[in-house]
């Protein structure tokens, strides 16, 4: 574009004020990506939770159980291709801040249900064969530095006490980005054998597996109208209906995420314009000059436009590499505290999006007022 | 042939007739044209003289379409720009007229050839001709060894060379400079004023010039005085112009 040397003539023209410029947006949209990244994380369930998904609870609260017995029954429920059951386990390992989930799972239809979820099947046959076995996912094995064949014990306080040990005979992975790394599964029957009585024959919940998403109103409502008037009636919902739910616990944490980038967005609006209006005014004599030489009213706009969209853009992409960079290491460190962190490309693309609309807003101004400029008058003003 | 009477005849390049110009201030009205007629030929040099405050400018602004005009016509070569809109007037300009200021010529942060390249983006030309073009601009006005300098390296009058340059590198109709040797020192402005010459008489370009020193006035064809809102001529005579600026 033959306009392009000037307009960055123009943008590196006061060096200092280039860089703190870009300096501003680097850091607003280093904090933009992060505050998308971790509203995702509450939301995640809702994102990667799967449509042909439906977790069953107990009707009173997810902390009460219900019985094993609901399995079959759940199973024949027309439209149901699988069912299995986790109970939440809560156990220690080793301190209380190496907190990470851990769930009774069942192994007979977990890999059915939870396909995202994938186990190398050597491992996985070997897990079948230990009843003590244990499966983690890959993210908590990086953090403890877990090795495969590890005894693994964990501390509980709930099922009767004690301490619990596991052979660590598999690691899962994910296979779509935000899936969560950080659980440990281990066996129903190892778990059912050693609790107390009164846990005996209790899941925590059911996940079903559709045959179609669109069965999941009719099949929920099938399953909560079977078990009505018994002593456990339950609650079905779709995964991400459940992860809503489950985020609501950490309060209004949209609210939070949208006010603090609203003060960015502002705050990053105001620097920026002000900038924007100062640089546009200490030329106001040469913008007269290129409207005498012939300049459209348009064509000056357009440049200042154009220098505060470039200001946005690689002020915008330094921020956002950053972010790239660091999302991942404070994901490491936060790991089992928040859910996973990703910052994926929507979200690049809305942060970017954001800073060009600051960068567009704080462009205009000035921009309109350069196209308002009177040649006559500009050049009097001296 | 320049004239102030409306007589010129009816192939002169500018022709100007009953231009009024009246600002407004704080309600009162202030007169600054009133009725003036001008015709200048193609190849003419005229200089516009007269008192601060007396309209020179404003006459300049009027010409070059930077300003419409509170009555009368101004009409170069056929074209009658009094009545363009706004959007039209600045592509007649960007076509016909080359502007030469006092000061704020250049963009600071564009070299010499850069500067005087800002007319031709706005043409169709490619980037080698247009590299040409500025190449054979500079050449006229003695600066080709400069044109990587940006204007803080370069003194006064070459900086108004660079803004000559930039007047006629896309070859407009005529020339308006005003007090384009306002700023710089005697020797400076003579070498400006001989270049100017040149434009004239080598490569027939039209030129109106403002200037408050007698001695530049003297190099034009025709001085034209301001007075009560219209011209007069002064003299066509170069020696006369410059006795009576002298005396
Ligand atoms: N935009 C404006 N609003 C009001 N009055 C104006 C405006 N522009 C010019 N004037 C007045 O018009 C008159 C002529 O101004 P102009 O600049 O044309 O004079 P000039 O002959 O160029 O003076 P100088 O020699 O000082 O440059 C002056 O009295 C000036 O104050
Ligand atoms: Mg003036």
């Amino acid at each position: 574009m033959k306009f392009w040397s000037l307009i960055w003539a123009n943008l590196t023209r006061k060096k200092v004020r280039l860089l703190l410029t870009l300096g501003s947006f680097a850091v607003a949209l280093f904090l933009f990506a992060f505050l998308a990244v971790v509203r995702d994380a509450f939301n995640r369930g809702g994102g990667v939770a799967a449509a042909n998904r439906l977790v069953v609870i107990n009707r009173v609260s997810i902390i009460q159980t219900i019985p094993l017995s609901y399995r079959d029954k759940i199973r024949n429920i027309p439209g149901v291709e699988n069912v299995t059951h986790d109970n939440w386990f809560g156990a220690i390992y080793q301190d209380e801040k190496n907190f990470f989930p851990q769930f009774v799972i069942d192994p007979d239809s977990q890999r059915q249900v939870y396909s995202e979820l994938v186990v190398p099947d050597d491992q996985w046959n070997n897990f079948l064969k230990d009843r003590t076995g244990a499966i983690a996912g890959a993210s908590t094995v990086k953090r403890f530095g877990w090795k495969i064949g590890d005894r693994i014990p964990l501390k509980t306080t709930i099922y009767g006490g004690g301490a619990w040990e596991f052979n660590l005979d598999g690691v899962y992975h994910g296979t779509r980005p935000g899936d969560d790394e950080t659980q440990l599964w281990f066996q129903w029957d190892y778990f059912e054998e050693r609790v107390p009585d009164r846990f005996k024959g209790q899941v925590g919940w059911y996940t079903v597996k559709l045959n179609t998403p669109d069965d999941a109103v009719r099949v929920a409502k099938a399953i909560d109208a079977d078990f009505a008037n018994s002593p456990y009636e339950t609650k079905t919902d779709t995964e991400s209906a459940w992860a809503a739910g489950w985020v609501k616990q950490f309060g209004n944490i949209e609210f939070l995420i949208l006010s603090i980038g609203s003060v960015v967005f502002f705050t990053l609006l105001l620097v920026t314009g002000n900038t924007m209006a100062i640089s546009v005014r200490e030329r106001t004599g040469e913008l007269a000059i290129l409207k005498a030489i012939g300049f459209k009213n348009g064509s000056v706009l357009f440049f200042v436009l154009a220098e505060a969209l470039t200001i946005a853009l690689i002020g915008g992409l330094v921020g956002l590499v950053l972010a790239l960079l660091a999302v991942p290491l404070v994901g490491q460190a936060m790991s089992g505290m928040l859910p996973p962190m990703v910052l994926s490309k929507p979200m690049l693309a809305e942060a970017m999006g954001f800073a060009l609309l600051v960068g567009a807003c704080s462009g205009l101004l000035p921009g309109l007022g350069a196209m308002r400029l009177r040649v006559v008058d500009a050049l009097r003003r001296i | 042939m320049v004239s102030v009477n409306a007589d010129g005849n009816s192939k002169a390049l500018i022709q100007v007739r009953g231009l009024n110009k009246t600002y407004r201030r704080g309600g009162e009205p202030i007169q600054v044209l009133q009725g003036l007629n001008l015709d200048v030929d193609q190849g003419d040099f005229v200089a516009f003289m007269g008192p601060s405050g007396s309209g020179k400018t404003t006459l300049l602004n009027l010409l070059g379409g930077l300003d419409v005009p509170t009555a009368g016509s101004v009409s170069v070569g056929g074209d009658e720009i009094t009545h363009m809109s706004s959007g039209r007037l600045t592509e007649w300009r960007a076509r016909h007229v080359g502007f030469v200021f006092q000061i704020y010529n250049l963009v600071p942060v564009l070299t010499a050839s850069q500067n005087v390249e800002l007319p031709l983006l706005l043409t169709r030309l490619s980037r080698s001709e247009r590299k040409q073009h500025v190449e054979s601009a500079l050449a006229i006005v003695g600066l080709q060894g400069r044109a990587e300098h940006f204007p803080r390296q370069l003194s006064g009058g070459q900086e108004q060379r660079v803004a000559i340059a930039r007047a006629i590198v896309s070859d407009p109709t005529f020339l308006l400079c005003d007090e384009p040797t306002g700023d710089l020192d005697r020797k400076s402005a003579d070498e400006i004023m001989a270049l100017v010459e040149e434009l004239v008489s080598k490569h027939n370009k039209t030129v109106l010039m403002v200037t408050h020193d007698p001695l530049v006035a003297a190099r034009a064809h025709t001085v034209l005085h301001l007075e009560k809102g219209a011209l007069v001529e002064a003299g066509k005579s170069p020696h006369s112009a410059a006795a009576g600026g002298a005396a």
